[in-house]
């Protein structure tokens, strides 16, 4: 199968139908995500509104460089996905499978290096914790920012290691020639998520680096 | 089966049917027909609810007398926690969506199944796994924080198992939010042709206002519940007050879910309402759009209302009044509905089978719950009742008069669509009323002992309380039984129970338009609606 | 007359008698309605009742008169209970200035009160009738709640946060106290009692050496001594953190009693009279290993009397092990 036929599933009337409601499945799913991180976010402000200056310093020490390259990473990885949903729309199965296979690629340098800054982070004793030093001491409201750091960072980094391993699965496919200019919604939706969690660290970035001024 | 057999030419008892038509386990452990799943619900949250029930037993027996004389404090506060959690989050949440909800919803608006079986199914198996936990927490120790999980209390003094559950919790809300997407996505693509929104059967209109207050609320409880459990076991605090964290905080994030929460649990149940009133009416709903509007209303203006959880916690005043008024408002289209519901009887020709005596027992009684939560919603008043039995008598009434008892009638009244049987009616009019009359004697002295000062969550009081307490439990062994005896005559039903015909209610709808049971495709030909809902008399009765 | 038959709340405070009218006023409100609406699903039924299968009903798909009269009106009415009720929480908001001021800390599960003047309390409020009172809360631990019934009051006591409430008492008599959040275990019986006295009394009370446990009639006659010190072991408290419990706050005092006993320091000591009396008045001399400095000193709150009825009850916990 070269052409991405794909039978409509029985509840649905035609193709257009099943893939309306794929897509439109997948844009509540990312409401839902929006609301999920939005509960975080929502700590975020309010701390960060009631201890600006603890949660500047706690940013200073994030590293700015990595953070940035890491942006600039997530944000390519967006665009080898629009390119593979392109790829698929045009039936091109070659640069489908290139494009999946680079968004992975730089998707997993993205969390190999968040590896790195957490590691970096254990070894000073920024986590959060009975062991939590800041500068040789205690810092309360300090450690309540490595604690927001972490979970939305962490949470966010769960969101990354799914998509690749959906992305993994797609890429599967697509050597099988799943997909083509008649069916390619399972990378049309897989886009959507791809991009939504780009969107978060996009949020993520400036909220969490770019507050202490480097 | 082939779909192009017209099951009408067949014999009933000879048909094929969603039931029959596969009896092996995995045909139902791995169906994708929403109809199976329902009942996979079924079976679930039942032995929920008598397992949350069973704890409620036990608090009354507790509370017969002032002191502790059944159980002691740690083990009382456990049980009272795991009523709540397992009757919010295992029984009411799921209960009418996924099991009326999931049944009704495709055959309702003349699809074959839901846009997304699988998901469906998964919802299901995501729940069962919820439940586990939930139950292996409730065997290994149990959990004493409340349904609530306030902090501190939940994240740094309660050595109980705390996180089991939320995890038990998380998956339950996660299953919810599958069955909230799939309902979304199948009521706005796959409508038969002709049936635009407004000829949408009430029930649709209150599935679909729920579900999208389950989109939009539970995942906040997810990622709060998880954020108590993240502290807990990885010591990460964002809600400690030592390290600057604002308990508050918590009680925000948790009550902009579980404010709309409570509607999650209700408006299914006056979906119910609306398809039952009309049928034993034989009468067109009084204010269709008013209704159908009303659900949406009640969904929106929901989530403004959370803070009326937290007008003693050290919220500020000015907060506490945008909340108030809010609140006041959010009572209106629920009375709107109550109002529209009473004038459809007037001038119906009034029929009194059980589903319709558990739909007036619901107007009545949630008209009661509802005026109670003005009571609440009023500042300076509920200074006093907060934290109080007056809650406890408030939130029952909507919940178990309400909810509970809408979703009685709702199985009730489908259930020769479900099982192909009809239930004795006899014994169901009497379960019906002895629910009634059992619920009112547990739950309104409640009011009383709010008032007096009794304050919640209590396993010793004073004694000058005993004797309302002692009325209270006397009412809940009443309830008790009044469940039990559903459970016994509909299970005696599926075995022995008369044959169902295709609508035996006379009932428009396109559910009735089809067999009881119907087949695995629903309709043998996609149904063309023309007329509105509720358009009686109903013209004619095919036989299927 | 319904307060005479236990189904009414004392009214003794200020605001008391204005939340009482509120509450008969949506009574009032609920009655209506709901035997309003009760009444016509009864006269509905009655009346509109199928007798027949011939019988019609009449199609009548809505009126946007009724809607709109039966939106517009409830709403109104809410909009009145609004503003009384936003009225009356501005006022049990907004203590007065000339208002006596009182510290509450809760802690699982006692209540400790400091009047400015420098009685302490446990467990007991001692008030003047007459003359507001601002109290200022707090918590050591989890989120408590300081309830009286009796004047309608009540406010959330948060760690990490001061929260503030006031009354003004109108009646003498001793009310409720309650802990009306959930804290834990012996959240029931986190309870006391609010006392309030006519303002000479007040004063003498203030000023006076009478210890609070006097006034609280420890031990009938007929009591032993035993009997009145577990009467006065339960009332401050003590039994919230003394408890044979994992992660209790307190040793369990059950057979200490002429035990060693080991201090943080590493030294022991032996449990003998004058080790409980130190242990009850300044519980920071000698820490027991394995246990925070937590305990409150009961200095000034305990008599003499009630001194030698603590130590003796709880010798009593030692029975049956030699001394």
């Amino acid at each position: 199968m070269t052409t991405g036929e794909h039978t409509v599933a029985h509840q649905f009337d035609d193709a257009e139908q099943q893939h309306e409601a794929s897509t439109f499945g997948m844009w509540l799913f990312l409401v839902t995500e929006i609301l999920f991180f939005g509960g975080l976010f929502t700590c975020y402000v309010v701390y960060r509104a009631l201890y600006p200056e603890a949660f500047a310093a706690g940013s200073h020490h994030l590293d700015l460089t990595l953070g940035a390259l890491n942006t600039v990473v997530l944000i390519g990885s967006s665009l080898t996905m629009a390119l593979a949903v392109h790829a698929a729309q045009l039936g091109r199965r070659g640069p489908l499978q290139l494009f999946l296979a680079l968004t992975i690629v730089l998707g997993s340098v993205f969390l190999v290096v968040k590896g790195f800054e957490y590691a970096e982070k254990f070894q000073h004793g920024l986590v959060p914790g009975a062991d939590f030093v800041f500068e040789g001491g205690k810092a309360p409201h300090v450690e309540l920012f490595y604690g927001l750091y972490f979970t939305m960072t962490g949470l966010h980094a769960v969101h990354m290691v799914i998509g690749v391993g959906v992305l993994a699965a797609l890429l599967v496919l697509a050597r099988r020639g799943r997909f083509g200019a008649a069916y390619f919604t399972p990378v049309e939706v897989t886009g959507l998520y791809w991009h939504f969690v780009d969107v978060v660290w996009i949020f993520l970035f400036p909220l969490l680096y770019l507050l202490g001024g480097h | 089966m082939s779909p192009t057999q017209d099951p009408a030419l067949e014999a009933p008892e000879r048909a094929t049917h969603y039931l029959n038509v596969d009896y092996g386990i995995w045909s139902w452990l791995l169906t994708k027909d929403h109809k199976r799943i329902a009942l996979l619900y079924l079976v679930s949250i039942t032995f929920m609810f008598f397992l949350g029930g069973l704890f409620a037993l036990a608090i009354r027996l507790e509370l017969l007398t002032p002191g502790a004389d059944v159980v002691g404090a740690d083990t009382y506060n456990k049980l009272f926690t795991m009523h709540g959690v397992i009757m919010i989050f295992f029984f009411l949440v799921p209960s009418i969506p996924a099991v009326l909800g999931n049944f009704l919803v495709p055959l309702m608006i003349g699809a074959r199944d839901l846009a997304f079986p699988r998901l469906n199914l998964a919802s299901w198996y995501v729940y069962t796994i919820g439940a586990l936990f939930g139950l292996w927490a409730v065997f290994t120790g149990g959990v004493d924080t409340g349904w609530t999980f306030y902090a501190p209390y939940s994240t740094s003094a309660s050595y109980t198992k705390v996180v089991p559950t939320i995890v038990g919790a998380f998956f339950a809300g996660f299953s919810s939010i599958f069955t909230g997407l799939n309902f979304i996505v199948t009521i706005h693509r796959m409508r038969a042709p002709g049936l635009t929104w407004f000829r949408l059967p009430l029930f649709i209109w209150a599935h679909y206002a729920t579900s999208i207050v389950i989109i939009l609320g539970t995942p906040v409880i997810a990622i709060t519940l998880g954020l108590v459990a993240i502290e807990r076991v990885f010591r990460i605090g964002i809600f400690d007050p030592a390290l600057g964290g604002d308990p508050i905080l918590f009680q925000h994030l948790f009550w902009f879910y579980s404010h709309p929460a409570v509607y999650i649990m209700i408006l299914p149940s006056m979906g119910v309402i609306s398809e039952v009133i009309t049928c034993f009416s034989r009468k067109q709903i009084f204010g269709y759009s008013f209704v159908a509007i009303s659900s949406l209303a009640i969904a929106f203006l929901g989530f403004l209302v959370w803070g009326h959880h937290m007008f003693v916690s050290g919220q500020s005043v000015y907060a506490a009044l945008i909340f108030s008024v809010l609140s006041f408002a959010v009572a209106i289209p629920s009375a709107v509905k109550v109002f529209n519901w009473t004038a459809t009887l007037y001038k119906g020709s009034i029929s009194f089978e059980a589903p319709m005596l558990y739909a007036l027992g619901f107007i009545g009684l949630f008209t009661i719950g509802g005026l109670t939560g003005l009571f609440l919603a009023a500042l300076g008043l509920d200074v006093h009742v907060h934290d109080t039995y007056f809650v406890v008598a408030h939130f029952h009434y909507i919940m178990v008069g309400g909810a509970i008892m809408g979703y009685l009638g709702g199985i009730h009244f489908w259930w020769p669509k479900i099982s192909g049987r009809r239930y004795p009616e006899t014994l169901a009019r009497l379960s019906a009323l002895i629910v009634f009359l059992g619920f009112n004697l547990t739950f309104f002295p409640q009011f009383i002992l709010g008032y007096l000062g009794m304050p919640r969550r209590y396993h010793v009081y004073p004694e000058e309380f005993q004797v309302l307490n002692v009325m209270s439990t006397a009412g809940a062994s009443i309830l008790g039984a009044g469940y039990l005896l559903p459970m016994l005559y509909l299970a005696w039903s599926l075995r022995w129970g008369p044959r169902a015909e295709a609508n035996p209610w006379r009932a428009t709808g396109l559910e009735w338009q089809t067999a009881s049971p119907p087949p695995t495709e629903n309709f043998p030909r996609t149904p063309l609606v023309t007329e509105e809902p509720y358009a009686y008399p109903l013209r004619e009765v095919r036989e299927y | 007359m319904l307060e005479r038959l236990g189904l009414m709340p004392a009214q003794a405070s200020t605001i008391a008698s204005t939340t009482d009218a509120l509450y008969w006023f949506l009574i009032g409100l609920s009655f209506v309605f709901s035997m309003g609406i009760a009444g016509a699903l009864v006269y509905f039924s009655v009346r509109y009742r199928r007798r027949s299968d011939a019988d019609q009903a009449t199609q009548i798909h809505g009126s946007l008169a009724l809607e709109l009269v039966w939106t517009i009106i409830p709403f109104g009415l809410t909009m009145i209970v609004f503003v009384w009720s936003a009225n009356l929480f501005v006022t049990i908001k907004r203590p007065p200035d000339d208002a006596l001021e009182v510290l509450v800390i809760g802690k699982q599960w006692m209540w400790k009160l400091q009047h400015l003047e420098g009685r302490r309390e446990i467990n007991e409020l001692h008030v003047p009738i007459g003359q507001a009172v601002k109290l200022t809360l707090t918590s050591e631990d989890v989120i408590h709640s300081f309830f009286v019934p009796a004047f309608r009051i009540k406010q959330d006591a948060v760690p990490g946060r001061y929260t503030t409430a006031w009354f003004e008492a109108t009646k003498t008599g001793t009310y409720h106290l309650f802990c009306a959040e959930y804290c834990g275990t012996e959240h029931a019986r986190m309870i006391g009692r609010v006392v309030v006295m006519e303002p000479a009394d007040f004063q003498a009370w203030l000023a006076g050496e009478e210890t609070p446990v006097q006034a609280m009639a420890v031990g009938g006659d007929g009591d032993t001594v035993v009997e009145a010190g577990a009467e006065l072991f339960a009332r401050l408290g003590c039994g919230t953190c003394h408890r044979d419990v994992r992660g209790a706050l307190g040793p369990t005092l059950a057979g200490v009693f002429g035990s060693d006993v080991r201090l943080q320091d590493g030294g022991t000591v032996v449990a003998d009279e004058a080790y409980l009396r130190e242990s009850i008045l300044d519980p920071r001399a000698r820490i027991v290993q394995g246990y925070q400095a937590v305990m409150p000193t009961f200095q000034g709150l305990v008599s003499e009397e009630g001194m030698l009825q603590l130590v003796t009850y709880i010798k009593s916990l030692s029975e049956g092990r030699g001394s």
